[in-house]
């Protein structure tokens, strides 16, 4: 069983009269502990496919079976559990909650998966040690630098053992040997903890860290190339 | 499953970010939860104070008073027409079923002398019924006995106020004062029993035996005049009947025909009083009502810095959302927030209500009740403004596409 079946999905969006397709009869399996980077210009519709991989979005057409569950007809809630249990984002723009610790930032989806305090504060300090940031956990997001808000993302992203991290452009505000830094460890924790890791970006020498390169163009695959580590 | 504890923490947080704001949205709750407090404190001290003036002048009063007269077309006012007579009280006492007590009253103003000290105060002069018709005890001495109401003796009852303007420390019992000059024998002290609804102190009068006051102080323009009878009824329910009986008994022996007015007025003070108190009632119900608009407009600031907040927060929504909260994560966080609002609020209002009574019976004298129900009613419902004007924007923000939320600027 793979672990994520697109099978012809369409996503439409409608702007008055126009219908605009931002995916047409997209069609990708991808399998357990796979590093794939989906690239493509802006407007090709990588970014909405993304959504749809990340059960933030509904595709308007299609089967998406994520672990062999079809997930395009679930609810909200539903989809939310599914977010929480399955899935770590990672944003270009970090996405912490400001005027939060840090810990407290990594402990936010196990609040949402129901864990008492102890095990929170526990799996929160654990997460925070494997992204290097021990010793800042109370440290608030503006305290920090752009490299440790996203290494501390990552963290929220592992915190509740997701085997899939989905990161949306996740060098896209750091320097480039920032962005190394970050990459490093994506990639570490693909290899040490088989997390199957899909990055969104437009930047080839980040696309090389992966192992798999998807390119979209006007809504469709134009190359899958796969490869191993240059 | 949904961490209340952790929920509440993050409120607590998020209100603290903006203090000032949430310190003055509370404030619409303050005032309201305060102005109820208190509007139900004033209403519910006037209440209690008005029963305790219905209590304190006898329970199922009447009263009769003769008529007014005409002098050369001017009408004179009620009582001025010298009808009642000692016989119309034995009569009323004798011929009416539903009548317990009987009291005839005659009195006037007179000067009154002990030592080296006067007062000028009322003098009631009565038999010994009078004191079941006010359900009014002695504190010391007794009654006077019928032997001394037949034989007009002079002796006397005082009043409290009486009682410490002549007597300083002295037990009056047994002394001898003088009214008009005449000496009376005090026999006995009634007990304090303070205002009446009118404001009048009760506690300065004396009363005398009703002969006595006839004869001796006040004289009549006819033998066994009287200027009031006092009539307490068997029960509430007997009131009206005993109007009643009285009206027939005295236009009988009045000889008044059919078509002509009475020469007397029967006067029911209870209905008097409780049509008082059911005024009073309402009062009371009226400035909750009016204090309440002034919670609903708070709650309306709670809804409208409430959906402030979810736009300012979109962004936070929208994280929230992408790792996982559930539509009732992200409502009962806004509704507890809205909740923590309003409860602090009702809190803070019931202080300044307490404190607000307080100063309202210190500067203008009213007696005022803070009843424990009065504050768990603005409590409780500071609790269901919070939740009731908590939704909307909690509903609002779980409505919201976690994908935009994320976008937001």
């Amino acid at each position: 069983m793979s672990l994520l079946k697109a099978q012809e999905i369409t996503k439409t969006y409608r702007l008055g009269d126009i219908a605009l397709n931002a995916l047409y009869n997209v069609s990708l399996v991808i399998e357990k502990g796979e590093f794939i980077a989906i690239m493509g210009p802006s407007g090709s519709g990588k970014s909405t496919f993304m959504n749809i991989l990340g059960c933030l979005d509904k595709p308007t057409s299609g089967r998406y079976m994520l672990e062999g569950v079809d997930v395009a007809n679930m609810n909200r809630d539903e989809l939310a559990t599914i977010r929480n249990k399955k899935i770590g984002f990672v944003f270009q723009g970090f996405n912490l909650l400001s005027r939060t610790s840090a810990i407290e930032n990594v402990e936010l989806p196990m609040l949402y998966a129901g864990f008492s305090a102890k095990e929170r504060r526990q799996k929160a300090a654990a997460a925070l040690k494997t992204v290097g940031l021990e010793g800042r956990e109370n440290h608030l997001p503006n305290q920090l630098s752009g490299g440790q808000q996203q290494r501390v993302a990552i963290a929220r992203a592992l915190v509740n053992n997701a085997p899939i991290i989905l990161a949306d452009e996740p060098t896209g505000n750091l320097d480039t040997k920032t962005s190394a830094e970050i990459m490093e460890l994506l990639a570490r924790l693909n290899e040490e903890s088989n997390i199957t890791v899909i990055i969104v970006t437009h930047e080839k020498d980040i696309a090389e860290y992966s192992r798999r390169r998807i390119f979209f163009r006007d809504g469709v695959i134009v190359s899958d190339e796969s490869s191993g580590r240059i | 499953m949904i961490n209340i504890p952790s929920t509440v923490r993050i409120s607590f947080r998020a209100l603290r970010v903006n203090k000032m704001r949430s310190a003055l949205t509370m404030l619409g709750i303050i005032i309201g939860v305060g102005a109820v407090i208190t509007m139900l404190a004033v209403g519910t001290g006037a209440r209690q104070r008005i029963g305790e003036q219905i209590a304190s002048i006898g329970s199922n009063l009447i009263m009769v008073v003769p008529g007014s007269t005409t002098a050369g077309g001017v009408r004179m006012g009620a009582g001025t027409q010298p009808t009642l007579t000692l016989g119309d009280a034995v009569a009323i006492q004798k011929e009416c079923p539903s009548v317990l007590y009987v009291a005839p009253v005659h009195s006037g103003v007179a000067q009154v002398v002990y030592g080296n000290q006067n007062w000028s105060t009322g003098i009631t002069g009565t038999t010994m019924d009078m004191l079941y018709v006010r359900d009014w005890p002695l504190s010391d001495g007794r009654l006077f006995t019928e032997e001394e109401v037949r034989r007009a003796a002079k002796v006397c009852l005082l009043g409290q106020t009486v009682v410490d303007n002549l007597f300083g420390g002295i037990n009056p019992v047994g002394q001898i004062i003088r009214i008009k000059k005449i000496p009376f024998t005090v026999i006995g002290i009634l007990e304090a029993k303070g205002q009446d609804p009118g404001g009048h102190d009760q506690d300065d009068t004396i009363y005398v035996p009703v002969t006595t006051a006839q004869k001796q102080l006040f004289g009549t323009q006819f033998p066994g005049m009287i200027r009031t009878i006092m009539v307490k009824a068997k029960s509430t329910e007997d009131l009206a009947a005993a109007e009643r009986q009285i009206n027939e008994l005295l236009r009988q022996r009045h000889h008044i025909g059919q078509k002509q007015d009475d020469d007397f007025t029967v006067r029911n003070l209870t209905q008097m009083m409780q049509a008082a108190e059911q005024s009073t009632r309402v009062m009371t119900l009226l400035l909750g009502a009016i204090a309440s608009v002034s919670l609903l407009v708070g709650g309306i600031g709670i809804m409208n810095i409430m959906l402030v907040s979810v736009t300012e927060r979109t962004r936070e929504i929208g994280i929230r959302m992408a790792i996982g909260a559930k539509t009732w994560d992200i409502r009962l966080q806004f509704i507890i927030e809205a909740i923590i609002l309003s409860m602090i609020g009702g809190v803070a209002g019931i202080v300044i209500g307490i404190s607000g009574s307080k100063i309202l019976s210190m500067l203008f004298g009213w007696s005022t009740i803070v009843s424990p129900l009065s504050i768990f009613l603005a409590f409780g419902f500071s609790g269901l403004v919070g939740i009731f004007f908590g939704f909307y924007p909690a509903y609002k923000a779980s409505l919201l596409d976690p994908i935009d939320a994320l976008r937001y600027e």
